[in-house]
């Protein structure tokens, strides 16, 4: 039986293309993604500006400007299933450090002009300001699990995108682990799957690109991490990259605040 | 020399060469230890050369070093950082394709033949953790074709220990260093020659064609002296830990390791007797072909244990828990065996270093 085509839509909002480029990257998938979805809204990809309503929009980017704030309302009323991607997209990504600093501060150091600047205190996650159906994390993502994500929402079934340790996969392709066997400092048992363990297999510890696991316990890593000999200035650094807004990595980057 | 199974006999080193193209020429794919990428691990070898000769290995909780020993044997470290697991019970098997038939599916034939291994230097404990596998995957009314495909025919030249690793404890368990049956082969490396006794009749047909001449009874000494020194281990389990154990489902401790574990699950990864799987399924776009997957899981994701309307084991103390009350006690009533054989990986490779038998001896206390 035919399907009509659903139709998507690929919203950008504070962040870097990179999550976006992985739709492009999927190829030989992505003519299969076009027989079975319209690309309604992609500018990335075509120059046709369609307007909604959307079936299923995929959601790139944080909320930093105050027309983002807005513009994430308009995207949520026309759309069926939102999807945010990426770590921008769902903790708010690398820019979120300037959720730790006094932005006024930063645009009147940079800016020769700072009243031209429209800008929000802080870059937030899209699921701060509306609902969000689905979050795929990483920074960037996983092509295969945002192949997986949307034949799961054509399909009407739960896309398997496991929230478990970095270190089952790692431990799944053999991968010696890097903090066992040469003290590394790893985010891999705090972070959750989905990269396929890229780092840790290129012989250097995981920077916690797909955010925290479903119950990470930071404090025990941050413990171990001192006895390995970090000083907590460089545990504090590792819990503020991509995610650091996402708030197990905040709390613990906070809980060491003062030995920073 | 005819060997018989159980008469011990030497053989040069060099002979493992042999070994390995007669196994090779019987169709077996060799499995032994090699010096990768960190550490010791199992792989395909297809000659003395690719054994990790002169590496050791140095263990502790959360710690693991190779290190270079002051002479060159072959099977000179404790046990590689994973175990024969992976080979036998893959982190991934295909369980079926289908494709789409009308209003139902078809599903298609499996080509794929199933790989023919022979293991070089499995250790005592791994044999035994296989043993433990084969009471899983076979219950008696149904068995798991995928692991017997591989395990039914699987060759064993069992290599025993001379020494034991950091974090070994199956002398406590029964489980090792020293194996009396379930090996084709087993070996005890003497210097530049083995010690070699047959134990069943295809490893004695083998052990045949490698010019065994008798063990003198210095030899035979060297071997019993060898195993008695991998028995001396700075780790044992409490007596008596399963009944022990069913009775402390209630205790303050629980919340105290739940304070260390980061429910990581490297430790039921490591394990060789951790068999607990998930199920997924993958399907195209247009919906036209599926397949089936399992694929390893481990007790400390919260997944595991969700049933409609949530998971089960919300918290990190309960999932510990689950661990290790099911290795150390309910496994014993459900498979008739303990499910720890005291290989110790999971202490090794354990990022915070929690030591099962110091949990376990917290626990009794
Ligand atoms: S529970 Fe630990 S010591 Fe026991 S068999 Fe498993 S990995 Fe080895
Ligand atoms: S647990 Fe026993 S059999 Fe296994 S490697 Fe250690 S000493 Fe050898
Ligand atoms: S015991 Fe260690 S390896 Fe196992 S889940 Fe806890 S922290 Fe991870």
């Amino acid at each position: 039986m035919a399907r009509t085509r659903p139709r998507l839509g690929v919203f950008k909002f504070s962040s870097c293309d990179g999550c976006q480029l992985s739709l492009l990257d999927c190829e030989l998938e992505l003519l299969a993604v076009t027989e079975a979805v319209e690309i309604a809204y992609f500018l990335e990809a075509t120059r046709k500006d369609m307007k909604g309503p959307f079936d299923i929009t995929l959601v790139e980017g944080s909320v930093t400007t105050p027309h983002e704030a807005e513009l994430i309302h308009k995207v949520r009323k026309s759309t069926g299933t939102l999807i945010t991607i990426g770590a921008c997209a769902t903790s708010g990504g690398i820019q979120a450090l300037k959720n730790f600093k006094d932005v006024k501060d930063f645009i009147d150091k940079v800016y020769a002009h700072p009243e031209y600047i429209e800008t929000l205190a802080t870059a937030t996650p899209i699921a701060d300001h509306v609902t969000v159906d689905f979050e795929l994390r990483g920074c960037p993502i996983n092509k295969h699990q945002l192949l997986e994500v949307i034949n799961a929402t054509l399909n009407g079934r739960k896309p398997v995108v496991p929230k478990h340790s970095e270190c089952i996969e790692c431990k799944s392709r053999g991968t010696v682990c890097v903090m066992v066997a040469k003290g590394e400092a790893c985010l891999g048992p705090v972070t959750q799957a989905g990269c396929g363990g890229l780092c840790p297999a290129s012989h250097r510890g995981c920077f916690g690109c797909f955010g925290p696991m479903e119950t990470p316990n930071t404090a025990a890593l941050s413990e171990r991490l001192k006895a390995l000999g970090s000083a907590p200035r460089d545990i504090h650094r590792l819990f503020q990259t991509f995610n650091a807004n996402a708030p197990a990595f905040r709390q613990q980057a906070e809980s060491l605040e003062d030995r920073v | 020399m005819s060997a018989m199974p159980g008469e011990k006999a030497v053989i040069d080193r060099e002979r493992l060469n042999d070994l390995i193209s007669i196994l090779n020429r019987q169709g077996y794919t060799v499995i032994g230890p090699t010096m990768g990428e960190g550490a010791i691990l199992y792989d395909v070898v297809t000659g003395i050369g690719d054994l990790p000769a002169g590496w050791g290995d140095e263990e502790e909780g959360g710690r693991y070093r190779p290190v270079r020993r002051s002479d060159q044997a072959l099977f000179g470290y404790s046990k590689p950082a994973q175990g024969l697991k992976g080979h036998l019970h893959p982190a991934r098997q295909r369980l079926f394709a289908a494709e789409r038939a009308g209003n139902g599916f078809r599903v298609l034939k499996d080509e794929g033949k199933a790989p023919r291994y022979a293991f070089l230097g499995a250790r005592a404990c791994e044999l035994a953790a296989m043993r433990v596998q084969d009471k899983v995957f076979d219950n008696g009314a149904y068995r798991d074709p995928h692991y017997f495909a591989k395990r039914d025919d699987a060759f064993i030249a069992l290599v025993t220990c001379a020494q034991a690793g950091g974090t070994c404890f199956c002398a406590s368990m029964n489980s090792g260093p020293d194996a009396t049956e379930g090996f084709d082969l087993k070996l005890a490396e003497l210097g530049s020659t083995f010690l070699i006794e047959a134990g069943s009749e295809r490893g004695a047909a083998i052990l045949a064609q490698l010019s065994p001449r008798p063990a003198t009874d210095a030899d035979r000494q060297a071997g019993v002296a060898q195993i008695a020194k991998a028995r001396q281990q700075s780790r044992s389990m409490v007596e008596g830990v399963g009944p022990m154990m069913a009775a402390r489902l209630e205790h303050p401790h629980w919340d105290e390791v739940a304070k260390r574990c980061m429910t990581c699950g490297n430790c039921t990864m490591v394990c060789p007797t951790c068999f607990c799987t998930t199920v997924e399924d993958v399907t195209d776009l247009a919906g036209n072909n599926a397949e089936r997957w399992r694929k390893w899981d481990s007790c400390f994701s919260v997944d595991y244990s969700y049933i409609h309307g949530g998971a089960v084991r919300s918290q990190g103390a309960a999932r510990y828990r689950q661990w290790i009350t099911h290795k150390l006690s309910h496994w014993v009533s459900q498979f008739g065996v303990s499910g720890c054989v005291g290989c110790g990986r999971c202490i090794t490779w354990c990022p915070v270093g929690i030591d099962i038998t110091a949990e376990a001896k917290a626990l009794g206390g």
